[in-house]
């Protein structure tokens, strides 16, 4: 190869490489800004005592498939539906906080007036909310919090009393063994924040009840596959093991299909946990599992979806005992923060599901 | 000679011909490079037509946060792809090297030495991959799929089940605030930097050439005087090494570091070193390809999130996308065939297209020795 | 028979005599790997425990077994777990919306899923000339993205599903798990066919050495193209009985398995680089894979330090296979007193 081709090969990438730096330049130095100003969404300011109309809201799930998530945005929609709004739902497929990034990116784009946010990852997702919020864009979470302290402040839609859902499923769990023997805890995510918050609770619960042991604790990830997988192993390492707890949709239906088809399992062996009633249906019909407890997950991004547009429309706030409403729940008051979680909403109880009532539900 | 040359793995020369024309390296790639260019600008002029703003600083940023670290992955398997090997194992060092930052750091290093400590472990791992490849001659594809799962497996190790959120706040205000006087990421300036540095090595240096020569010819490299294991092996190194900045700049980026980070990505790299004009047989590519190839997939995710478009049909885009990015070089290598097999007769055309298979030098000397056996 | 193919039948026959040996010490780490569990965890030996080795082993077997054939023929192919995936969906799908529908026809569903896009992997591959590598990652993603679109956040559920259907996952015959059954049938079918008829062997013949291959008359494009249609046939098998095992599926459903069944396939014996390899090595390398992993977890060791170990084994099995076959080709070169060419 000659000198001159030599040269031109390189005068060539010289140029190319320097139209992608210009470019780049370019984009960078035009003064248009997105960030920091109010958003400009074609809202108009009602009387005040009113939520907004036209406000848009961008739903951020833990990952577009999850069945349970798919119900509480749906729920979502309903509500700004009902106040004259609209919800976009945006996340990736895996769940993962980088998944969700581009969604929040996308929010401050789109000019939103709120993100209703259920978190793969406690404080990966926190400089991205802040610099919405500094976006004017107010800040909610629902299912999975975020802890980011006041950076930025966000109001947290919990789906019931984080202590009393580890209380109940440690006291649904004793009542069923009697109180003693092995347990063990059938997970989701090894870092999700929900249940690794119910599980606290569950242990401190634990201490109320001496003969009862919690020997392990495996994750499956929310994925019917590795659920089943953690659960043979538990089941092939503690042979005595009397209880599992499972606090995911995922994983109490995966180890219920496994008992279904292993009836032998279930002359010493209980399982309970959080479940969606139209996957446990058949399970608690021929008895593979006695009581299990979850909440409509529809009402909690109904919830989740008024809360969003009252915080837009100011008519809600992020202060202790100020409550707003929402839509055919009634009203709801904010909590006081408490440890590691800031201002928060408590949709209800969890309602325990048995063969007397599962019939009466449908999500 | 050492007994290694014909005892070494064959040449992972599929069954493909794609290469073997006469048109000098620069000027075949540059052709691919024209096409990129033509489908960003499609891209931009796309996005702009949704939105009238798309083109702001804000966009830029974003693209640049969202594939900074991706990108910094990029540029060394685009090296060790153009030798003819692969690395799958970057996502995992990435995770790797970021957790024993998190840990380090969680346990009063200062963050400095926490980092550099990252660097040495993303070193050691590209040694591990460096020796197992070049030094063994083991094949690229299933030592860093073994890699990959251990590298994964040491960080469930150092890390699991915690999140370390703790890291200084001046360094995590990276992933919010620009460099200052451009609107751009500090990962993407890090990106553009490293991309000229490589850029200049990889066409304009011995060293560069040596890594092509490795590629397209091993056998004939040997023979020239080039260290082919070594370079290999210096590669491999880099990749740990650079992974290894990419997981501490993933990390200070998203303020938190736990035992999963960037799982997955390993495939999105690679497919992005492959649209980038990058030949799987080795031999060929370019960094102009890849930067461009890079700043496509990132444009395409913001306008297509942007869009609303579900992440699931964004899947098969990119799917879509590489695919096209090999068929329709290798469409029109079928097309010519068919039309030669149509002239001339099934059997001459046969003859006349393996002969065209038998690719330069290289491998045909290991080919001989073999059924000398 | 030119050189070519009568040294690639020689090299066979003696090469043969110490792949069995591969395969005999895949059994032999099996069977330590067993023992040394049970000592630590009787649990570890009941009829149970065994029978959940054998099921978990059987869908990443299967997998295995077409992967095999594509490996030898020194392609790829990574799409495999998406097939399971989408496969597992659609037949699930079916069975809701026909709930009549005989159980026969599900797999007849999946199995055609699967073949379909083998065909179109194994047509990209072999007449567009495309390296396989890159089509089959292509095809991951494309396959992920329409399972999402199908799926849509809906879950199938068992009620969805027939019980006949289901019992297949779970169901025994003397004491042997259906799912071991079938894919202990697949991979003696499929090994025969490898051993006895031409076709089989001219896989071998390709990923020796194409273009020697090509010249002595094999329809190399054609083989390639079948060996995908097979893959992919068994990936969506694989996909039915995953419905059956799991009796439940989402869109999360075979992800990560392509990795998962290489790893199998290269603790198998099987050479990455093509030409050698059995599907019965595979099928052992799989089950070795996991009972390993039910090994760990049964001991009690902490399940985060699966996933080292699992790695770790990989680069030992990868290690020791090319050494393996170094001996192989240092054996070959003296017994037949070949000098090589410089």
């Amino acid at each position: 190869m000659g000198n001159t081709r030599r040269w031109r090969r390189k005068a060539a990438s010289a140029l190319i490489l320097a139209a992608v730096a210009v470019t780049a330049a370019a984009c960078s130095s035009s003064s248009s800004s997105s960030g920091g100003t109010t958003p400009t969404s074609s809202s108009t300011q009602a009387a005040s005592g009113t939520i907004k109309k036209g406000l848009l809201v961008y739903f951020i799930p833990k990952d577009t498939q999850n069945p349970y998530e798919v119900i509480a945005d749906n729920g979502g929609k309903k509500a700004l539906t009902e106040l004259g709004g609209k919800v976009v739902v945006s996340s990736g497929t895996a769940d993962t906080a980088a998944a969700q990034i581009p969604s929040i990116q996308a929010a401050i784009q789109a000019h939103a007036n709120a993100i209703v946010i259920a978190g793969n990852d406690p404080s990966a997702l926190c400089p991205s909310l802040n610099q919405a919020a500094r976006a004017g864009i107010k800040i909610v979470s629902f299912d999975s919090d975020v802890t980011c302290g006041s950076s930025p402040d966000h109001l947290f839609i919990n789906q019931a009393n984080t202590q009393q859902i580890g209380e109940s499923e440690v006291s649904l769990l004793a009542a069923e063994i009697g109180g003693s023997g092995q347990i063990a805890i059938l997970s989701a995510a090894a870092s999700a924040t929900n249940q690794n918050a119910w599980i606290v609770y569950m242990k401190q619960e634990l201490a109320k009840y001496p003969n009862m042991k919690l020997v392990s604790t495996v994750y499956g990830n929310d994925d019917p596959a590795t659920s089943l997988q953690v659960l043979q192993g538990l089941l092939s390492a503690y042979p005595n093991l009397r209880g599992i707890i499972s606090p995911t949709t995922v994983g109490i239906s995966a180890a219920a299909q496994y008992l279904d088809t292993h009836k032998n399992l279930l002359s010493h062996l209980t399982l309970t946990g959080l479940g969606l009633p139209s996957l446990m249906r058949k399970y608690v019909e021929d008895g593979t599992v006695a009581k299990f407890e979850l909440w409509d997950p529809g009402n909690l991004g109904y919830l989740a979806g008024y809360a969003a547009a009252s915080l837009a429309s100011g008519m809600a706030s992020l202060t202790p005992g100020s409550s707003f409403k929402a839509g055919t729940l009634g009203s709801y008051t904010v909590l006081a923060p408490t440890a590691g979680v800031g201002p928060s909403v408590v949709l209800g109880p969890p309602t325990v599901f048995d063969k007397a009532n599962i019939n009466n539900y449908h999500f | 000679m050492t007994s290694e040359p014909a005892t070494r793995a064959p040449q992972k020369r599929e069954y493909a011909g794609t290469d073997t024309s006469r048109r000098p390296v620069w000027q075949r790639a540059l052709r691919w490079e024209t096409g990129l260019v033509v489908v960003l600008v499609a891209t931009l002029i796309f996005g702009t037509a949704r939105s009238s703003d798309f083109l702001n600083s804000t966009t830029g940023f974003y693209i640049g946060l969202n594939m900074g670290e991706i990108a910094i992955m990029a540029l060394p398997l685009m090296l060790i792809v153009i030798t003819g090997e692969i690395d799958l194992s970057v996502a995992s060092m990435l995770g790797l090297s970021g957790c024993v930052m998190g840990q380090l750091h969680s346990q009063g290093w200062p963050i400095g030495l926490a980092m550099v400590a990252a660097l040495v472990v993303g070193a050691l791992g590209g040694a591990l991959n460096g020796v197992l490849v070049a030094r063994l001659g083991l094949p690229s594809i299933a030592v860093t799929i073994g890699t990959l799962t251990l590298f994964r497996g040491l960080a469930e190790i150092v890390l699991a089940p915690r999140t370390i959120t703790d890291f200084p706040a001046w360094m995590t205000s990276i992933g919010v605030v620009p460099v200052p006087g451009t609107q751009l990421s500090y990962s993407t300036v890090i990106f553009l930097v490293l991309a000229v540095i490589f850029g200049v090595v990889l066409h304009a240096t011995r060293a560069g050439r040596a890594i092509v020569a490795t590629g397209l010819a091993p056998e004939a490299a040997r023979f020239a005087g080039i260290r082919v294991n070594r370079v290999k092996f210096g590669l491999f190194v880099l990749s740990g090494v650079m992974c290894a900045l990419a997981g501490i700049l993933f990390t200070l980026k998203n303020a938190s570091v736990s035992y999963d980070a960037g799982t997955g990505l390993e495939l999105n790299v690679v497919a992005i070193v492959l649209f980038g004009g990058v030949s799987i047989f080795g031999g060929r590519g370019t960094v102009i390809g890849v930067v461009l190839s890079v700043v496509i997939f990132g444009t395409l995710q913001q306008v297509l999130t942007q869009m609303q478009v579900q992440p699931e049909v964004q899947n098969i885009i990119i799917g879509g996308l590489l695919l096209v990015s090999v068929v329709l070089p290798g469409g029109g290598e079928a097309v010519g065939r068919l039309r030669a097999r149509l002239r001339t007769g099934p059997h001459l055309a046969r003859a006349a297209g393996t002969r065209r298979l038998a690719p330069p030098s290289s491998s045909d000397s290991s080919m001989q020795s073999e059924e000398k056996k | 028979m030119t050189t070519a193919t009568s040294v690639l039948g020689t090299r066979f026959a003696r090469g043969g005599a110490l792949l069995r040996a591969r395969e005999v010490g895949i059994g032999v780490v099996l069977l330590l790997v067993f023992g040394i569990t049970t000592l630590h965890n009787h649990n570890f030996a009941t009829a149970n425990s065994v029978q959940q080795l054998l099921s978990g082993a059987a869908l990443i077997a299967m997998l295995g077994v077409g992967e095999t054939l594509v490996i030898v023929t020194r392609n790829v192919d990574l799409s495999v777990g998406s097939i399971v995936g989408l496969s597992a969906y659609v037949v699930g799908d079916l069975f809701k919306d026909h709930p009549g529908m005989p159980v026969i026809l599900g797999f007849v569903a999946g199995i055609g899923i699967g073949a379909v896009i083998g065909a179109i992997n194994g047509f990209v591959t072999a007449a567009l000339r495309v390296p396989s590598l890159v089509v089959t990652l292509a095809m991951l993603y494309i396959i992920r993205g329409i399972d999402g679109l199908i799926v849509n956040g809906v879950i199938i559920t068992s009620s969805n599903i027939p019980n006949a259907f289901i019992a297949i996952g779970f169901r025994t015959i003397a004491g042997i798990p259906w799912l071991a059954i079938i894919a202990f049938a697949v991979v003696v079918i499929v090994a025969y066919a490898m051993r006895s008829f031409r076709s089989g062997r001219d896989l071998y013949a390709i990923g020796s050495n194409p273009e020697a291959a090509a010249l002595a008359g094999v329809p190399v494009a054609r083989r390639i193209f079948t060996a995908f249609v097979i893959s992919g046939s068994l990936a969506g098998l694989a996909g039915a009985l995953f419905l059956a095992l799991h009796a439940e599926v989402d869109v999360t459903g075979g992800t990560g398995y392509e990795l998962l069944v290489v790893a199998a396939v290269v603790v198998g014996g099987v050479a990455i680089f093509g030409g050698s390899g059995t599907v019965a090595g595979a099928a052992l390398g799989a089950l070795l894979l996991n009972t390993i992993n039910q090994a760990l977890v049964a001991s009690r060791v902490s399940a985060f330090w699966n996933e080292a170990i699992a790695g770790a084994l990989l680069l030992l099995a990868i290690a020791f296979d090319r050494w393996l076959s170094l001996r192989v080709a240092r054996g070959l070169r003296s017994a037949e007193g070949a000098h090589r060419d410089l």
